[in-house]
């Protein structure tokens, strides 16, 4: 037996929706259909394309891979495949499992090579020969400004991926471009408080910085905050970038009276820098008549897997851990069901880099499906002010003056003896977002203007 | 004082590396003729012996620890490697615990069979041809051997730490009358500038005290000479590659715990050592071994605080800088020999 679904009140509700589209002026749809076609690549098909864009070869390949799982899972999950992940807790109910506006999501991916210029380079590929509507992805904060500057001109949307400096949407924020990772400000703004309840209001500071964008930035929030608490910033050297032996930095550092080591590195520098410090003696040594002490303000996963035991003690922030919702309770809701998800999938739990990424995703999808169209300007308007949750960070605003999101931020320390190599490190605490939360104006990211949004062709 | 000793170490335990590298491509280039731009690779080569090693040594057989739970809410999978099922947990521990030094057994017939592959299979042919071609050859080479290394090991560097009784710190100064607490060394970085002049060392014996020795550095003076005596020089040269590429291997080795391996380590090393080299002099050993110590420790006091007060950007130039003043001064290099590529 078969049961029809039609009733009376359906079809008089369907009858009169088409009555009311065939009487609707031409000009109206018409307008419609031009607002589709009046951007770059408008998807016309029954598929949307997505760009991936992440470091495939050079130093940051093994995070570059991590990011592209959590897209290829986010991807699964946009489509209705797989268990759905983060789709099940978002607070946003626009997506239903069907991809983007009724249109299966494919993808193409791009190589950084952690280099600003491949990157824009495969940017570019994947906006003009693909037809790439939203570029995600990146594992540094050079790649990411030059990305979202590219992004901006050819008029495509961009979900940065792992960038960190207050530039990104400091000085170089641009209205097509969003970022959910926090920054470095923040991470000094929760790491301050912590780090004085450890350690004192009466420390002096040396530190060792990467010379680039996000080395500087990094340096610059947290010798203002530690200096508004009181500590004292005895020096400040910049390390090259491609510096392989920090013997020579590291060896003046107990001589300069400084009791505070701030390892402003990342990635390689960071896993070399950290294993010198500890090999000379840093970690148990004393100044001051103090316990010396040393502080990475950003790790990853994948960096604290490099440092190896050197880790073990080491305060820093991140984004987003795994543990955060079994550790700190629903508020951080989502965190399991991406973990559950990435986790049978790929056997391991995902890093901070594959949640950013992830999350970046699904909010692109969600903000195209609220705003009915692909259109950037009307994805951006989306976006704008959006708060949501269930996406593992709790409660977060896509703040409107700079684009930039506004949630809690984790405070971690390296485990004294982690069970395995996913569990190095251990959540000191969340810090909440109002504490993380800065003016639009505040110095560190003065002279950037968003600019108006551009649709492109 | 102790400030300058300190960079001196510093100096020396970076120039170490410099000079074994310097070393063995000195000794391609002396005998064979080729510039080889896989030298670094072959260094980093060595180093993922040592990671190797270390896995065989963690090699592990699963248990289920139905008591704890993974991070999916199963049954933990306990993880015990077989040399501490095999010999006791203490034993098998150590055995782990000394896996770098153990590698150097490991390195040896490995990087001399790399070295001999490499030479026979693709050096070997581009003796004849011009050093643009040898350069273009070997840096290609270097690309594949460590896109190779990345594919099985990733990029991530790996914690590769010296066995427990070298870790840490100790106070050199004491040693040599400073006051206490005040030149404080690692303990391994001490070890690897001694097995450095070890190595060295040997290198040198090896080519001054044996007949095959002499036959070589007889090879490299006047190699048509030495084949009209009968003697097959092409030999000797090939194991005096795979004996080169046994150096760049065991310094590789030996330098897993100073700093974690990486796929990337040998070009960061290579170009370095080759501005080593040429400051040397071209087909010069000991020039190779001076000018490595020597920059490593320039390197070394420019990247203190007052040297770049004093110019900023210095601990990024120096190196080159140097190399330049030593070129426009002497062209052949330090100790380099008249008509070495001067043809």
């Amino acid at each position: 037996m078969t049961k029809s679904n039609l009733t009376r009140r359906g079809l008089i509700k369907t009858g009169a929706a088409t009555g009311a589209a065939l009487a609707t002026p031409t000009i109206f749809t018409g307008a419609a259909w031009a607002q589709e076609q009046g951007f770059t690549n408008a998807p016309t098909g029954d598929t949307v394309t997505l760009g991936f864009n992440v470091p495939q070869t050079g130093p940051y390949a093994d995070e570059g891979a991590d990011e592209l799982r959590a897209f290829e899972l986010a991807v699964e999950h946009l489509n209705g495949d797989g268990s759905g992940g983060m789709l099940q807790t978002f607070s946003s109910n626009a997506l239903e499992g069907s991809g983007i506006l009724g249109k299966r999501v494919e993808y193409v991916t791009g190589d950084t090579q952690t280099k600003s210029d491949a990157a824009r380079a495969s940017a570019r590929s994947m906006i003009e020969k693909d037809g790439a509507v939203m570029i995600s992805g990146g594992s540094s904060s050079g790649v990411a400004v030059a990305v979202q500057g590219l992004c901006q001109e050819a008029g495509v949307i961009f979900m940065a991926g792992l960038t960190h400096s207050n530039d990104t949407t400091g000085k170089d924020r641009k209205a097509n471009g969003f970022r959910h990772f926090f920054n470095a400000y923040q991470s000094a703004a929760a790491l301050g408080p912590v780090l004085e309840s450890l350690y004192g209001t009466d420390r002096k500071a040396y530190h060792l910085t990467a010379d680039y964008t996000w080395g500087w930035t990094t340096q610059e929030s947290m010798q203002a905050t530690t200096e508004a608490m009181g500590w004292e910033t005895v020096n400040n050297v910049l390390t090259p970038l491609a510096a392989t032996d920090f013997s020579s930095y590291i060896t003046p550092v107990l001589q300069s009276g400084a009791d505070v080591l701030f390892l402003n590195h990342y990635g390689g520098n960071m896993v070399n820098s950290l294993t010198n410090a500890v090999q000379f003696g840093l970690k148990e040594a004393q100044a001051n008549g103090k316990d010396f002490q040393i502080i990475v303000p950003l790790y990853s996963e994948l960096m604290a897997r490099g440092a190896g035991e050197n880790i073990a003690g080491i305060p820093g922030s991140q984004n987003w851990d795994w543990k955060l919702e079994n550790q700190l309770g629903d508020r951080y809701k989502g965190t399991n069901a991406f973990v559950q998800s990435f986790g049978e999938k790929y056997g391991f739990p995902p890093s901070q880099a594959a949640h950013t990424c992830y999350a970046q995703t699904m909010l692109y999808a969600d903000a195209v499906q609220r705003a009915g169209s692909f259109n950037p300007c009307a994805v951006v308007e989306a976006l704008e002010d959006f708060e949501f949750d269930g996406l593992g960070n709790g409660p977060t605003l896509y703040r409107a003056a700079d684009h930039q999101c506004f949630k809690d931020v984790v405070v971690v320390r390296g485990k004294e003896n982690p069970e395995n190599e996913f569990d190095l490190v251990e959540i000191v605490e969340a810090t909440p977002t109002e504490q993380v939360t800065y003016d639009p104006d505040h110095p560190m990211f003065a002279g950037g203007d968003l600019g108006e949004c551009n649709p492109g062709a | 004082m102790e400030a300058i000793f300190l960079q001196i170490l510093n100096g020396l335990d970076k120039g170490s590396a410099y000079a074994l590298i310097a070393l063995g491509l000195t000794l391609i280039f002396g005998t064979l003729g080729v510039v080889n731009f896989a030298h670094g690779a072959l260094f980093m080569i060595g180093a993922f012996c040592a990671v190797t090693l270390q896995r065989i040594f963690n090699a592990s057989f699963t248990t289920i620890d139905e008591s704890r739970t993974d991070f999916l809410g199963n049954p933990m999978q306990v993880q015990t490697p077989y040399v501490e099922a095999w010999f006791g947990p203490e034993i098998g521990a150590s055995i782990i615990d000394w896996s770098v030094p153990l590698a150097i057994l490991l390195a040896i017939p490995v990087m001399l069979l790399v070295g001999f592959i490499m030479e026979r299979g693709l050096i070997k042919h581009f003796y004849k041809r011009p050093h643009a071609d040898q350069i273009l050859v070997t840096f290609g080479l270097a690309i594949v051997l460590q896109e190779v290394i990345k594919y099985f090991y990733g990029a991530n560097p790996i914690p590769t730490p010296a066995p427990d009784v070298f870790r840490g710190s100790m106070d050199f100064g004491v040693l040599l009358g400073f006051d206490p607490n005040v030149v404080i060394y690692p303990i391994w970085r001490l070890v690897y500038f001694i097995f450095s002049l070890s190595i060295i060392a040997a290198v040198f014996g090896f080519l001054q005290f044996t007949t095959f020795g002499m036959v070589v550095r007889a090879g490299m003076a006047d190699r048509e000479t030495v084949g009209i005596l009968g003697i097959d020089i092409d030999k000797r040269f090939t194991i005096m590659f795979g004996i080169a590429a046994a150096v760049a291997g065991l310094a590789g080795v030996m330098y897993t715990p100073i700093n974690p391996p990486n796929y990337h380590m040998g070009m960061d090393f290579l170009v370095l050592s080759f501005v080593v080299v040429v400051v040397g002099g071209m087909g010069s050993l000991p020039g190779a071994v001076l000018a490595g110590f020597l920059l490593g420790i320039l390197e070394s006091f420019a990247s203190t605080t007052w040297a770049i007060g004093l110019v900023p950007g210095i601990n990024q130039i120096i190196i080159y800088l140097v190399a330049i003043v030593v070129l426009l001064t002497r062209p052949r290099g330090l100790m380099g020999r008249k008509g070495v590529m001067e043809e």
